[in-house]
């Protein structure tokens, strides 16, 4: 019996309406609300109903970042994860942070925690990478199974659906595997009063990067953050040779 | 020595916690479980009830599924200890979770307050283990609901002079006598239930007595046609020689009219939260619709009058809601929490009521027809000055409380 990596990521709540800093060096987070990524809850879900059925033994929710990270992981054990582990990143390394790192040090956890799965999020609200799954893989040299709608556990396989341009197809990769988990995978659950209660016993481990001989050296710089233009008032035509004529005009075709 | 002596007195006499209570800083910024409970109940609030609360209110619908939901979640049964199969925390952490459900659907968060408060509070207290295991236990899922009946067509405020009567009659006790507006009536699985066992002891000789539901002998009313919480069943409960075990009678012979002035004043606590839930409705409403509404050139907001009004409801629901924890926290504190559980009843109710009023003000014609929330909240507000002792009597129990402490 196993033990799962879930990756839970602190991002803006997808309800607040955005800003950019005046500086344009990125996006207001001071005094705005925060939740854990909706693609990691699915990812949680996912890994506590497989505990559920009992086909793996402990599920381990991981975060990176400064010391607020750790609601969220007390969200995910509140969800059902058995214990977690906050990855202290802060600061410069923190804004620098990306698919990149954070693949590293859940390569460096897998092997430490003996990990047979890792599941994560397909992609994060705030960035839209949709990297760490595959380049964690990759650093691994483990199958990967994205864009996952469907997974079902076959002795040491691991039947994956997943959901492409073209519709869906299904895969069989050996474990340890990555997954990450897309919209349609499940219905994250509630957490319940008791189990808000009980996640206060849990235990969340603190470790920093350099403990996993992770380097955060970033080779990417955010140079500068607008927001995207303004969008446009549209023009209403009356014929088909209008349109085309318009579109000729302003030099789309 | 009595300078000291004086000032304690003083502070006394100003209801100020003399210690062991949380403190007041805590007021702002509640422990991280409170907030991860409340923001559970939120979300909850925000994708199941809101969307439905609307449908629930126009066609009288009880919220079955929901409540069993909210039952999974611990919700129907947050004091609950776990072993009996409740959530196991304390008055705060009920108060946050009533308030956000009632934000949501303000008749699903009454039917959360009369479980917990009303059905499971008294049993909680003043039941025999037994009880407990066969009275709340199956009440925590969600599957069953309960419901209180202290009114009767002749007395509300007066609940002194309740007219039903028990008398024992071998192994059973024998209930006969009609109550009026029964919340949950319809929906419920049982009952606690006020009846005169010995009339000569007036209010001393009431007692509290736990009813299934159906039962032979017990009957409903026809469902009332109310102004607001349309999704809650209010009826009358007729009792026509109806019999219970002996084991039934809640707490000590005579102690009922204890027992269900004890259960009020919890339940204020309860109440008040679902106004607060309600008003914060109202003015969630009234605030976005004065970003998005354009009069005069620009949106309403920016005309004085609108934020003089958001301004007025804002203090309102805000000062209401530091009242409620604070009641809340003195009875987590085990201190006496009467007055204050009165004074944020009226305060939450009251603001509940201006807030449902202004909300619709702000939206104009907008705010009197059912394509928004604003008239359904000004309908949902307006019971809360009323069940649970009316505004009225909370003046009188916070007067009462008042005088005792300043008595020479």
């Amino acid at each position: 019996m196993s033990r799962v990596l879930v990756g839970v990521k602190r991002v803006i709540d997808y309800a607040v309406k955005i800003r950019v800093k005046p500086d344009h060096s990125g996006v207001v987070t001071d005094g705005v609300k925060h939740s854990m990524n909706p693609f990691c809850e699915i990812a949680v879900e996912e890994a506590v109903k497989l505990k559920e059925k009992k086909l793996i033994k402990e599920v381990v929710a991981v975060s990176c970042g400064p010391t607020q990270v750790t609601e969220t992981i007390r969200t995910a054990l509140a969800m059902g994860c058995d214990r977690g582990i906050h990855v202290e990143v802060s600061g410069k390394d923190y804004e620098a942070m990306g698919p990149l790192q954070i693949s590293k040090i859940f390569a460096a956890l897998a092997k430490k925690e003996e990990a047979s799965l890792i599941i994560l999020g397909k992609q994060a609200i705030d960035d839209d990478c949709n990297q760490t799954g595959q380049m964690t893989a990759a650093l691994l040299d483990w199958p990967q199974g994205t864009f996952a709608s469907e997974v079902t556990i076959d002795g040491e396989k691991v039947k994956v659906v997943r959901e492409i341009d073209g519709g869906l197809e299904t895969i069989k990769i050996s474990m340890p595997a990555v997954l990450t988990a897309d919209l349609r995978l499940n219905t994250p659950r509630y957490a319940t009063l008791p189990n808000i209660m009980k996640a206060k016993k849990k235990k969340i481990a603190n470790m920093k990067p350099a403990d996993l001989g992770v380097d955060m050296v970033s080779r990417v710089e955010v140079l500068r953050v607008d927001e995207p233009p303004t969008r446009l008032a549209g023009v209403k035509v009356e014929t088909v040779d209008d349109l085309v004529a318009k579109l000729r005009a302003n030099g789309t075709i | 020595m009595n300078n000291i002596a004086a000032l304690f007195k003083a502070r006394k006499a100003l209801g100020l916690c003399v210690s062991g209570c949380r403190s007041l800083s805590s007021l702002a910024e509640l422990p991280e479980m409170h907030q991860m409970m409340r923001q559970t109940c939120r979300d909850y609030a925000d994708r199941e009830l809101g969307p439905i609360a609307g449908k629930l209110d126009k066609e009288h619908l009880f919220p079955g599924q929901q409540v069993r939901e909210l039952g999974a979640m611990g919700v129907m049964a947050v004091e609950v200890p776990e072993e009996l199969g409740g959530a196991g925390m304390d008055y705060l952490a009920y108060s946050l979770a009533v308030e956000e459900i009632s934000r949501g659907c303000g008749s699903t968060g009454c039917v959360v307050s009369v479980n917990n408060s009303l059905y499971i509070g008294p049993i909680l207290k003043f039941g025999t283990q037994k009880q407990k295991e066969q009275w709340i236990t199956p009440f925590t899922t969600g599957e069953k609901v309960g419901c209180f009946a202290l009114s009767e067509p002749g007395n509300g405020s007066d609940a002194g002079a309740a007219s039903t009567l028990a008398r024992q009659e071998g192994e059973e006790w024998v209930l006969n006598g009609t109550k009026a507006w029964i919340t949950n009536s319809w929906d419920a699985s049982a009952t606690v239930i006020f009846a005169t066992t010995d009339k000569s002891l007036k209010h001393k000789g009431i007692s509290a007595f736990l009813v299934p539901m159906p039962h032979p002998g017990l009957s409903l009313g026809k469902k009332e046609d109310k102004l607001g919480i349309r999704a809650t069943s209010t009826a009358n409960l007729i009792l026509e020689d109806c019999r219970i075990p002996l084991g039934n009678m809640l707490g000590p012979r005579g102690s009922g009219f204890k027992i269900a002035m004890q259960t009020l004043d919890s339940g204020r606590i309860g109440i008040a939260s679902q106004a607060l839930g309600i008003a914060q409705a109202a003015l969630d409403c009234a605030a976005d619709y004065a970003h998005k509404r354009t009069a005069f050139g620009n949106p309403i907001g920016k005309l004085q009058a609108i934020q003089f009004k958001l301004a007025d409801m804002a203090v309102a629901v805000e000062s209401a809601r530091l009242l409620t924890w604070k009641a809340a926290m003195l009875k987590d504190a085990k201190k006496p929490f009467t007055k204050e559980a009165a004074m944020a009843k009226l305060a939450a109710s009251e603001a509940a009521t201006f807030c449902g009023h202004q909300s619709i003000q702000v939206l104009g014609g907008m705010g009197y027809v059912t394509d928004m929330p604003a008239e359904r909240h000004y309908r949902d507000a307006r019971i809360t000055e009323i069940y649970e002792g009316t505004s009225e009597i909370q003046r009188l129990v916070i007067a009462g409380q008042l005088l005792k402490e300043y008595a020479p």
